[in-house]
């Protein structure tokens, strides 16, 4: 059985005597991930001029602020030891339907954002309760999740819409003033919001411990009388307000809806979290994890604009790289605890 | 006294009633709305009409499928199937055209269309492998293993078509996409050959019960005397190849290699034809029948929602509503409550 992760590993005074004292199980992946984050950045730092300027770190929180959100609810999801392949689809349907509620219906940006983020949440618990009265693969529920979005979105409108309403001209010129280091963007900001969020939801309350729960074994978790079913539905209700959410920062961040923005999205949230540390068999992770893994990629599609002659291909080819060595990393050392 | 529960609800009903009742209906449906749907004829010796056009289109569909119908049985999945129609739709393009950069432009096989399939399929065999070795041996999840090839194969297919649209005149390869045999397409021909090897090396010798048995419960078929491992890796191999000649017709077909596009959301298709045929996502069981149906019945919907008009991407809303039909029609809670419900009513 996993050990939910707060527990003490090894006994305190033996604890106090080993340098490395903090590195087990499940904190060595994160750990790794610091590090390779850390080698990625300083290497690119010393090579290419101007890429440790502050203002390239905070544009990177800033760029990939939509991929991180969803990123931080798919962790939930994972943790469970489920999955949510909606939330790439979710992202365009969600950027589509305000920017259309915006500019055609004269809506105000504020109950269109409400109303999609209500939307998100909505069909998240409808995924989530399907999956927990019916027993139905969540890989295969969260997929309709992923036609169904795509579907409307694209029904709403199969162009791209610009947004020119001021309040949006506002939201995406908004930003926290650094002095000398530059500025923090709104959408950066959200984005280390959730990241705080996710992290005191999974740390310090019952919700967050039952979802470890029930990724280290669902059996025993139902057996200890955990609130194993309304978590499950939480989990995906969850992700689905995440992924609303994202696509508010998306719309926000490129000024427009677009229903097939996020094409794909889905599969670099899970690289994220996959690459933070997180087992995709659950009980084992981290959300802060979540947020280095979404930098890790960030950093490394920011190297090859840097770089110029590489392609952006190369993007992709080492995101699965790097998602292999993880992996395989993660399976040694399950393979050793054994 | 209990009464019997309906069969249809509790007990499993015939598994291809569903498919092909379902198939049925939208044939019907077809018959009634649209003049001249079922009207086939030839024309220069070929076949002509609706009715082949959807056994041609759903001819990729049906390749991917079966691949997937032995993997889904061994209890996994392989989501990098559309990446691979794109790796080797980009190989065989770049190997007819040779354009400027591209990575085996030293290899010349003279335009030969027998050459440039076999190389082109020997990288869908080798990504396949890959996959199954990271399954059997390094015993990586599935979802997980297959999304490694999902992420970075379109990024290898970029690669090789160094991130342009590779298009080519070849009518040999061409010959793949839109040939004839014998008056039907040659993509059908191609499928049915597939279909039928398929079917007889699965059913036809015990190979088929080595993998519902590695399915159905890992640790009995290794004390059975079953190598587990290496019928996991011949598994995804042979998946991998099936996503392989499928991405050669996509291309044979456009005369073009589109890294980004080709086979994009393919292996979800791949995955509802082989559940809607009956086959169990938790492995153990596969229906090859089952998913050929499957395969018709997506087609179907698909050429029916094009010809009507509707809005194209309706049929992403039509698909998810299969999707979870098909999933609770499977899942035995739900046969278990609706079971219920229906006897209470008819008590």
């Amino acid at each position: 059985m996993r050990r939910p992760p707060s527990q003490p590993s090894i006994s305190a005074s033996r604890k106090a005597k080993e340098p490395l004292r903090y590195l087990n199980r499940s904190t060595f992946p994160f750990a790794a991930t610091v590090l390779v984050f850390v080698l990625i950045y300083v290497a690119a730092s010393l090579h290419y001029t101007g890429f440790s300027r502050p203002q390239v770190f905070l544009n990177l929180l800033a760029d990939n602020a939509f991929v991180g959100v969803a990123a931080v609810g798919l962790t939930f999801v994972i943790l469970t030891g489920g999955i949510d392949l909606s939330v790439g689809s979710a992202v365009g349907c969600g950027s589509i339907v305000i920017a259309t509620l915006v500019e055609k219906q004269h809506v105000h940006p504020y109950v269109a954002i409400l109303l999609v983020l209500a939307m998100g949440a909505t069909v998240g618990s409808g995924m989530g309760a399907l999956i927990r009265y019916f027993d139905l693969p969540p890989f295969l529920v969260t997929l309709a999740g992923l036609f169904l979005y795509r579907g409307i979105g694209l029904l709403v409108s199969m162009e791209s819409v610009s947004i020119m309403h001021p309040l949006f001209a506002r939201l995406s010129m908004a930003g926290v003033p650094l002095g000398d280091a530059g500025s923090l963007q709104l959408t950066a900001i959200v984005f280390l919001l959730v990241v705080a969020v996710g992290i005191y939801l999974s740390r310090h309350t019952t919700f967050g411990r039952v979802t470890y729960a029930i990724g280290g074994s669902e059996q025993s978790a139902l057996l200890m009388g955990l609130p194993v079913g309304t978590t499950k539905t939480g989990v995906y209700a969850l992700s689905g307000f995440c992924s609303a959410l994202a696509s508010v920062v998306y719309a926000v961040y490129t000024s427009s809806g677009n229903a097939n923005a996020g094409t794909g999205l889905e599969l670099d949230a899970i690289a994220a979290v996959v690459v933070g540390g997180t087992l995709l068999s659950g009980g084992t992770g981290y959300v802060a994890g979540t947020l280095v893994g979404v930098l890790i990629f960030g950093v490394i599609q920011t190297a090859i604009t840097f770089q110029g002659t590489l392609s952006s291909w190369w993007t992709k080819i080492a995101a699965g790289t790097l998602l292999l060595l993880f992996i395989l990393l993660q399976r040694a050392m399950h393979r050793r605890a054994r | 006294m209990k009464r019997p529960a309906p069969r249809l609800l509790t007990s499993s009903p015939p598994r291809l009633l569903m498919p092909l009742a379902a198939l049925a209906l939208v044939l019907l449906y077809d018959a009634l709305t649209m003049p001249g749907f079922f009207h086939v004829e030839m024309r220069d010796g070929h076949l002509f009409g609706s009715l082949v056009d959807i056994l041609n289109r759903g001819a990729p569909v049906l390749l991917l499928a079966l691949g997937m119908t032995l993997v889904l049985s061994t209890g996994g999945v392989d989501l990098s199937v559309g990446a691979v129609m794109a790796i080797t739709g980009a190989m065989a393009a770049g190997l007819i055209a040779r354009p400027e950069g591209f990575v085996l432009a030293g290899l010349d096989l003279h335009g030969s269309a027998p050459a440039i399939v076999a190389v082109s399929l020997v990288a869908g065999l080798a990504a396949g492998l890959f996959n199954g070795a990271l399954v059997a041996f390094a015993d990586v999840q599935p979802i997980v293993a297959t999304l490694i090839l999902m992420v970075a194969g379109r990024g290898v297919a970029q690669l090789l078509t160094a991130g342009q649209i590779i298009t080519f005149e070849h009518p040999g390869f061409q010959f793949l996409g839109s040939g004839f045999v014998a008056g039907l397409p040659f993509p059908v021909t191609v499928a049915a050959a597939m279909f039928l090897v398929t079917a007889a090396l699965s059913r036809g010798t015990a190979l088929g019960l080595f993998v519902e048995a590695v399915g159905d419960n890992p640790t009995a078929s290794r004390f059975a005397g079953v190598n587990a491992r290496m019928v996991k890796l011949l598994v995804y191999g042979f998946c991998g190849l099936c996503a392989g000649i499928a991405g050669l017709i996509g291309t044979a077909d456009i005369k073009a290699a589109d890294a980004n596009n080709a086979g994009l959301y393919m292996e979800l298709d791949a995955i509802l034809a082989a559940a809607i045929g009956g086959t169990s996502l938790s492995g153990g069981r596969f229906y090859l029948s089952g998913t050929l149906v499957g395969a018709l019945l997506l087609q179907t919907l698909t050429t029916t929602i094009l010809t009507k008009g509707v809005p194209p991407v309706l049929t992403l809303v039509v698909k998810a509503a299969v999707v979870v039909a098909v999933c609770l029609l499977q899942s035995p809670k739900f046969r278990a409550v609706a079971g219920r419900r229906f006897r209470r009513e008819a008590a």
